[in-house]
């Protein structure tokens, strides 16, 4: 078994990072000038990464699949973006974060890694300011923050319920920037489909142009994994329909280990699904917690309209459950907790498989204060509701406007109905400190990486994450290897392993055309997230997760002997492309599913229902299992597991209480 | 060294000559409506003809005459050239094109109105000014002014070109109705407090100058004013 | 497989590459139901289309939930269909009725061409925010994000410009095929905040001229392009905008 390496510096916590950062090997100008990194995805992560290393110096050439830059799926995260500002004056600290962020994720992530996210944090909001990204601000002219789950101070900058949008266009300005200068090479409508290995290390990607189909070399001396997450592997997800594991998985079929793959995170508050036809699911922000009360009947099976419900026949679990924290715990227990009472029966809605969000009580107070402001002494009921429907919807008009758009309901006047859908995978390539994984000189940042949610992310903070390794942490940690790589000439592109890379890709293409079976890519995309859904979904158990196994085995032998891809291979072909992405998601659900049957404990989004306390909490084992899974690759879809411990010196873990 | 660039030849630019020259002629528009309203003075013209007399002679006038030709050559050779660039921004048609729903027709027609009013230009031009310029007026009236009154008294004794007028007068009030106020927004005049006020001006603009207008030829022809 | 009841008759562009000529092609589709989105319904012709062995239709789609700016339908004459403040994706069937015939045609202009079907090439829109759409600050050059407080009702119109999802709909129904309210957003969102000023002159200058490079048409005040703007994006912007270009051009001695 390779001896997994986490290359984490040594010394005080507090220091660590400062430390690196200040020793580590340097690139000089003049070297940076002939250095070339691939950057495969433009999200937070790949744009803030490519236009920082541009910014350095170095020539950098970027990928997406997308049209533009611009419409990576970060532009779609909602709520807000944590950092230890303590800009409200309520205690928060860098160490707060950082042990929120422990806790949050059930002490399954690294001591190190979360720390330095911590430091960083600050640094993330001053260049997003000073790129004009509009955040949200208070009258005085000061930045505004709001509360998100699993903490309890207020941290998250936002810009309404775009925070995603701005921050992204951001990271795209700057990226733009660069482009414009000549410093990055853009190569959007591409898609990464090899990662080229020369003498053990990374060198360069196989992209297909998908306008014209054509395979394309490129060399460089480090190539950045920027790619995202796989919740896709549901089919029904919160994420873009484009959204994929292609990059990833192909890196790690090429010998860089996946961390801890069945780290999901399933949301609570999404829109419910409505139908058989329905292609994704759509979140309504954690932020929406702040100001709503999530409920169900107190009766089973009733089927009275909201309204009609008395306020003492009606049951606000989370608050009873968890006094302490109330509608702002972890979006892990959250789901959890939702799916319990829907189980049990007291679920609303049509297909019985929803809870209420209900806003009319922070509606009520939020119009009594306003009523205030105005000089209107004991206002009657109807005023405050109407005064503070003004303010709810500047706070959330978007997303309540978004929520009526696809129900037909109007949540001003209705408590809306939400349900848990897959949102985020904590899971993702293994790297170590530096972001670098098995494969040296391959990198992966941002939801695409394992590293710092631990198993169960909290609210506000992928946003912070890719941001940070896309700004502050690979700019710095490329250093280390590329100072070491100066020798090397660029790979001509004629190199065997290019030509073996490209073969292997077209191979794959054609087979994809030559099967000419009798269904479609999106009939086994949606078996697959069916068996995913049922079987390593929010409850996972011993019996279901090898049935799951057996049965995506199943359908790997179905989809490649009775696929059809209509078309060619030379010319733009969505189904073509949606047929690479499920192939790798089938050999992906797989493993994800073998991770969860091997981690025999609950943790964060890991719910085994074996392995649960009495009042149905997550259960974990820290003696057998504080450690994260990387699974490496050995063929033909089999995978072997190799563990790196996790050790807490800073904090004492404990049973995660949010009560 | 600093120069002006493209500041005329890029987009903006040539819409800023639009505005600018389009706002030149809406304040010619309020001078010739004044003079053309010494009519209801109805003493036969004297007072109008006077006006007229005033209008021929005093050089200021006589020097923007020339400035208000240049200003009308640059609206229309500039207007035609926008046309003629915005289709080609466009080579292929929609099948289906549901403009009425985002826009008003007019704004949309705006080539289209021009057009119809350079050919009543035309018209009106060769009608009048060509003589009082260069053929000659044949008449004076009492004061000894030019009979410029005279002329007009005969001109729409012809129904066909009082309906003409009409006409062009009906497209000039669509044209203003979009052009007015889309003369501020291309100079930047856009504000919250400002431009409802902009917008409610130029409306009864567009209305009242074109209706006084038409109204002339209407009152001529109907005998209403000798 | 869908479970709704409604019939409907789709002309769609087929186009099958750059080069080659389109038409509208009718397809019949059934039991649509009301509670689809409008892609969804396009899944489900496109389900069938592979069924039967025919090329399914090409078109940009992705987040799904109106934010990414992919998709880009000109649905019976107007851009994202028949509903106001929304995006092809949040248009849902319940806004047709059964029987109806609805036409979709891509966006149509000279500076994005079609590359098949229902998609277009965009990335003019990235050439123009690359040639100024951006404040310049190198990573690690930020100072404290509350030392420079900035009104809030400044910081909310810089928003309500950044909200632009860079989609399109604005030069797809301008009969002008004019960008000027996207270039606008982007002008305005940067030069209404402290931190763009330094650039702000040069900005509206290179990005109006990158805009007009790219063979886009003239902004004739129709305001089609604020209407049928997902987002709301506001005419005052393009107002803001020339009196940025003209204080560049006319009293800024710099010039680009």
């Amino acid at each position: 078994m390779a001896e997994l390496n986490a290359h984490i510096p040594e010394g005080e916590l507090t220091d660590k990072w400062t430390k690196l950062r200040s020793s580590m090997p340097l690139v000089n100008p003049s070297n940076k000038r002939s250095i070339e990194i691939i950057v495969v995805g433009s999200g937070l992560a790949g744009a803030s990464a490519a236009a920082t290393l541009a910014e350095m110096g170095y020539k950098v050439k970027c990928f997406c699949f997308q049209d533009s830059p611009r419409r990576a799926h970060s532009i779609a995260a909602q709520g807000g973006i944590n950092a230890a500002k303590n800009y409200q004056n309520d205690g928060d600290s860098t160490y707060r974060l950082f042990y929120d962020t422990i806790k949050g994720g059930d002490y399954r992530a690294r001591e190190a890694n979360v720390h330095r996210l911590a430091e960083v944090s600050t640094n993330i909001i001053d260049q997003c300011v000073a790129q004009g990204v509009p955040l949200a601000r208070e009258y005085g002219g000061l930045l505004d923050n709001r509360s998100f789950g699993g903490t309890q101070v207020q941290r998250t900058f936002y810009a309404a319920g775009q925070t995603g949008q701005q921050l992204l266009l951001g990271a795209y300005s700057a990226l733009e920037r660069q482009v414009g200068m000549g410093k990055v090479e853009m190569f959007t409508r591409h898609e990464m489909l090899e990662v080229v290995v020369v003498e053990g290390k990374a060198k360069g990607i196989i992209a297909r142009n998908l306008l014209t189909g054509e395979l394309e070399r490129h060399s460089g001396h480090a190539v950045l994994l920027c790619s995202g997450g796989y919740g896709n592997v549901f089919y029904l997800s919160t994420n873009a329909m484009g959204s994929n594991v292609t990059a990833a998985w192909k890196a790690h079929k090429k010998g860089a280990f996946f961390g801890n793959p069945c780290y999901t995170q399933i949301h609570p508050t999404c829109i419910p699904v409505s139908g058989d036809h329905q292609s994704k699911l759509t979140l309504m922000s954690e932020s929406l917690r702040n100001d709503g009360r999530i409920w169900v009947p107190k009766k089973k099976d009733d089927t009275r309209k909201a309204s009609e419900i008395p306020e003492d026949e009606r049951d606000y679990y989370l608050e009873r459950r968890y006094p302490a924290f109330g509608n702002l715990v972890p979006r892990d227990v959250a789901s959890r907790a939702a799916k319990e009472r829907c189980d049990a029966g007291y679920g609303v809605g049509k297909s019985k498989l929803a809870v209420y969000l209900d806003f009319k009580e922070n509606t009520e107070r939020y119009g009594r204060i306003e009523a205030n402001k105005n000089n209107i002494h004991n206002p009657d009921k109807e005023t405050c509701m109407k005064l503070g429907r003004e303010v709810i919807k500047e706070k959330y008009g978007n997303l309540f406007d978004m929520y009526a758009q696809i129900t037909g309901e109007d949540p001003y006047e209705l408590p809306m109905r939400i349900y848990p859908a897959v949102h985020y995978t904590m899971g993702g390539l293994w790297v170590d400190y530096n972001l670098m994984t098995t494969v040296p000189g391959l990198y992966a940042l941002g939801e695409a990486n394992f590293s710092d949610h631990g198993a169960n992310r909290l609210g506000a903070s992928a946003l912070m994450q890719g941001l940070a390794d896309g700004y502050f942490v690979l700019p710095y940690t490329i250093g280390a290897y590329l100072s070491k790589e100066l020798a090397t000439k660029p790979i001509p592109q004629d190199h065997p392993a290019f030509v073996e890379a490209e073969a292997s890709a077209k191979a794959i293409l054609d087979k994809f055309l030559s099967i000419k079976g009798t269904k479609s890519v999106d009939h086994f995309h949606k078996k697959l997230g069916k068996i995913m859904w049922d079987k390593c979904g929010m409850a996972r158990n011993e019996k279901g997760l090898k049935e799951g196994i057996a049965e995506i085995q199943q359908l790997r032998k179905e989809f490649w002997s009775d696929l059809r891809v209509p078309g060619s291979s030379d010319e733009m072909n969505p189904e073509l492309e949606k047929a690479g992405r499920v192939a790798d998601f089938i050999e992906l659900g797989e493993l994800m599913c073998m991770d969860a049957l091997n981690r025999n404990e609950s943790c964060g989004g890991h719910f085994r229902e074996e392995y649960q306390t009495e009042e149905g909490e997550a259960l974990r084992d820290d003696e057998n299992y504080a450690y994260v899974s990387a699974w490496e690759y050995k063929g033909d879809v089999t995978f072997e597991l190799h563990k790196e411990e996790l050790k807490f010196e800073n904090i004492k873990v404990a049973q995660r209480s949010y009560k | 060294m600093a120069s002006f660039g493209n500041a005329f030849s890029s987009s903006i630019g040539k819409k800023l000559i639009m505005g600018i020259t389009g706002l030149f002629l809406i304040s010619f528009l309020v001078v010739h409506c004044f003079i053309n309203a010494l009519i209801i003075v109805n003493d036969g013209g004297l007072t109008f003809n006077m006006g007229a007399h005033f209008m021929g002679t005093n050089w200021i006038i006589r020097a923007m005459e020339v400035v208000l030709f240049a200003g009308l050559l640059a609206h229309i050779v500039q207007g035609f050239r926008l046309v003629f660039q915005n289709r080609a921004a466009r080579p292929e048609r929609y099948a289906v094109n549901n403009g009425s729903a985002n826009s008003k027709w007019y704004s949309r027609s705006m080539g289209l109105l021009g057009t119809l009013l350079l050919i009543f230009l035309i018209v009106h031009v060769s009608k009048f000014w060509v003589m009082s310029r260069f053929t000659g007026i044949p008449t004076v009236d009492a004061n000894g002014n030019h009979d410029l009154f005279a002329v007009m008294v005969e001109t729409f004794k012809d129904p066909l070109l009082v309906l003409l007028y009409v006409l062009a007068m009906v497209s000039l009030a669509y044209h203003l109705l979009h052009g007015f106020s889309s003369a501020f927004q291309t100079l930047g005049w856009n504000h919250k407090k400002y431009t409802p006020l902009i917008k409610g001006f130029g409306f009864w603009f567009s209305i009242i100058i074109p209706l006084l207008f038409a109204l002339m030829p209407i009152v001529m022809y109907l005998g209403c004013i000798k | 497989m869908s479970t709704g009841n409604m019939n409907l008759t789709l002309k769609i562009w087929r186009q099958k590459n750059n080069k080659a000529k389109g038409g509208l092609v009718d397809y019949k589709i059934s039991e649509v139901s009301p509670d689809m989105s409008f892609l969804e319904m396009f899944d489900v012709l496109n389900e069938d289309l592979v069924a039967k062995g025919e090329e399914p239709v090409v078109f940009d789609h992705d987040c799904r939930e109106g934010i990414c700016g992919a998709c880009s339908m000109f649905i019976d004459g107007r851009p994202h269909g028949p509903k106001e403040g929304i995006t092809t994706c949040q248009l849902h069937m319940r806004s047709f009725n059964d029987g109806d015939t609805i036409v979709v045609e891509p966006w149509r202009a000279k500076a994005f061409p079609v590359i098949k079907d229902l998609m277009v090439d965009r990335t003019a829109f990235d050439r123009i925010i690359a040639s100024g759409g951006f404040i310049s600050v190198n990573t690690g050059n930020a100072q404290d994000a509350n030392n420079l407080p900035i009104p809030k009702v400044q910081a909310d119109s810089a928003f309500e410009a950044a909200a632009c999802i860079g989609c399109g709909a604005c030069v797809a129904t301008c009969k002008n095929a004019s960008a000027m309210l996207f270039v606008s957003a982007k002008v305005s969102q940067l030069a209404q905040l402290p931190q763009g000023q330094p650039e702000r002159y040069r900005r509206v200058q290179s990005m109006v001229a990158q805009m007009d490079a790219e063979g886009f048409g003239n902004c004739t005040n129709t305001g089609a392009c604020e209407a049928e703007c997902p987002k709301g994006i506001s005419l005052e912007n393009i107002a803001r905008m020339n009196r940025d270009f003209y204080s560049a051009k006319f009293v800024s001695e710099e010039s680009i």
